[in-house]
């Protein structure tokens, strides 16, 4: 079975996003990254589908260059080979314009199974591996909690389980080729070992561009158009309790008492 | 010509979903600032009841998406039927609730229409003349401020809570029903839903707590959980975590608050180590009184909270029983 899995490397958690002067995007240079916590999931589905049922794990990443930091990553845990595309154009805050790249990329490849992370942790949109699916023809299911594959049938229909709202699952059947994107939590991603990190080295890390993929940005679709980013303004008014735990929890406790009338 | 606000009620086993009507009146409220008219769209089968329902809502029409193969959701059949309907309606705006269903279909569905998809909006507005949408982005931390580009019908989704179920506006009288025929080739729809299950029937019901204590990631360990096990106990409140403290078994998934586990609106909610990833937060800033205690003074719970306190959650919980306990002692 030939496996993509899509990566996107995002700002550290503990990283705090400021904004660039002119307030149309973050202030990059600032920030450390790290992997994309769902895509860290579906990473770990695409190597445990391979473990037990052989073939290959390709990732794919777009962004500027520090992306390869993710990319080797996932070739350290034992991901096969990878395609990095080089772009910090639209693809930063468009999903459209991401996929749309991608699937230029990969298309030729014929992928059989395609894994991304449910959402990114930076945009939240949700959207590029749906998109992704839609224009390579393939059929997708969202939020995945497991993968079943039939025995030794990998052309059959695979049942995924989808994750609903408020606790419910549902059982979904879907042929191949097909895309999914995985929830976190489906599995315990693992760690790399200092031998999958020195074979990472030897790996290879196919380079693109968009130009190399024959697509002028002004030829993909513009749908949507980024007026400005800022720090939300709050809409609570928010006492903070200040001093020594002691002074805290006393301050606290008597506002509970006063105002919230419990205790 | 592309006039009307088109919005999609979301139905599953024949019953309309809250955040629907939250999109609705959204829609209500963005159709008088445009003057522009609103419509709704059901999908399904046999869910004429439910159109008469969306019906009584101030509307210019309900359409009514009746086919064998609505009748279970599925991502290939919704989009045909959705494409057909908004063929036939061009509408200027398709507004959706961000739920779990639309996330499965909604980009799919703007990508096969040749548009972008602005998903999980908090407001919008106009601007010269423009409408920009709202986002939250890097956990809520910054907001982005977008339009669309191009020709209509754009599409945006609403995240859960953004507006208000009791802002929708009735009808004199029922909106007439539009009834679409949808056709759609069986060999087209690729998946096949079985049936919806719950892993283990819930027995905790968060939802009728008072107090909540609520932890997140900040607490590190499994073993620190006694800490939060106590002070829980000394309020007389339910235990509840964010996704991360359930995903690695710390505490049971029936425990989880957010958009994946349980909504819930107690007097007091105690959030302790928790960001508030905006999952996290659709799920509690319904509460009454909320407090906030985090290292990162930046964490967007703070946004939420009544009362915060910066710092070390080890320091102030055994602070803050020591308190209880004199308190209850007087």
């Amino acid at each position: 079975m030939k496996i993509l899995i899509c990566l996107k490397q995002v700002p550290a958690k503990d990283s705090p996003p400021r904004i660039h002067g002119d307030s149309t995007w973050i202030r990059e240079d600032d920030l450390s990254y790290e992997i994309n916590e769902p895509d860290s999931y579906a990473l770990e589905e695409a190597l445990q589908l391979k473990e037990k049922h052989g073939g290959e794990v390709v990732v794919c990443s777009v962004g500027p260059a520090r992306v390869q930091q993710v990319i080797r990553e996932a070739l350290a845990k034992g991901a096969d080979r990878a395609i990095h595309i080089e772009d910090n154009s639209r693809s930063k805050a468009d999903s459209l314009f991401t996929a749309r790249i991608m699937a230029e990329a990969v298309r030729p490849e014929s992928f059989d199974l395609i894994l991304t992370g449910l959402q990114s942790d930076d945009l939240g949109l949700g959207q590029t591996g749906v998109i992704l699916a839609e224009l390579l023809g393939m059929p997708h299911a969202t939020i995945i909690m497991e993968v079943q594959v039939p025995d030794g049938h990998l052309s059959g229909q695979f049942k995924v389980k989808r994750e609903l709202e408020g606790g419910w699952f549902q059982w979904v059947e879907i042929p191949l080729p097909a895309l999914l994107t995985i929830q976190s939590g489906i599995n315990k991603p693992r760690y790399a070992t200092l031998k999958g990190i020195k074979a990472a080295r030897t790996k290879e890390i196919r380079h693109l561009t968009t130009e190399q993929l024959q697509l002028k940005p002004t030829d993909i679709l513009e749908g949507q158009r980024l007026r400005r980013v800022y720090v939300p303004t709050k809409t609570k008014k928010t006492e903070f309790l200040e001093g020594s735990p002691q002074e805290v929890a006393t301050k606290l406790v008597e506002r509970l008492q006063r105002e919230v009338r419990l205790l | 010509m592309s006039e009307a606000l088109l919005v999609v009620m979301e139905q599953q086993e024949g019953k309309l979903n809250r955040m629907s009507w939250e999109a609705l009146a959204a829609a209500q409220q963005l159709a008088r600032e445009l003057s522009r008219p609103v419509e709704a769209v059901v999908m399904g089968q046999n869910i004429g009841n439910l159109a008469q329902e969306v019906a009584a809502s101030q509307l210019s029409c309900v359409r009514l998406a009746e086919n064998p193969l609505l009748e279970f959701y599925t991502p290939d059949a919704y989009c045909l039927a959705l494409q057909q309907v908004i063929a036939a309606a061009k509408p200027y705006l398709v507004l959706l609730p961000h739920t779990y269903q639309v996330r499965d279909f909604a980009p799919k569905l703007a990508t096969a229409l040749g548009r972008s998809f602005l998903s999980d909006c908090i407001g919008f507005r106009q601007e010269n003349g423009e409408l920009v949408f709202t986002r939250q982005l890097f956990q809520g931390k910054i907001n982005a401020d977008i339009s669309f580009a191009g020709d209509p019908p754009y599409l945006a989704s609403l995240q859960a809570g953004s507006f208000r179920v009791d802002q929708v506006v009735s009808g004199d009288k029922p909106a007439p029903l539009e009834i679409e025929k949808i056709a759609i080739a069986a060999e087209k729809v690729r998946t096949k839903p079985l049936e919806k299950f719950q892993e283990a029937k819930r027995t905790v019901d968060l939802a009728q707590a008072e107090i909540i204590v609520a932890v997140g990631r900040g607490i590190k360990e499994q073993e620190n959980l006694s800490l939060i096990l106590k002070l829980a106990d000394a309020l007389g409140a339910e235990i509840g975590g964010s996704r991360p403290v359930c995903d690695s078994g710390w505490l049971p998934m029936e425990r989880q608050i957010g958009s994946s586990g349980q909504t819930v609106a107690p007097k007091l909610y105690l959030a302790l180590g928790i960001s508030g990833a905006i999952q996290h937060m659709v799920g509690m800033k319904g509460s009454r009184t909320i407090v906030a205690i985090n290292k990162d003074p930046n964490a967007p719970i703070f946004e939420v909270a009544d009362y915060g306190i910066v710092g070390n959650l080890f320091d102030i919980v055994p602070a803050l029983l020591e308190e209880i306990s004199k308190t209850k002692g007087r």
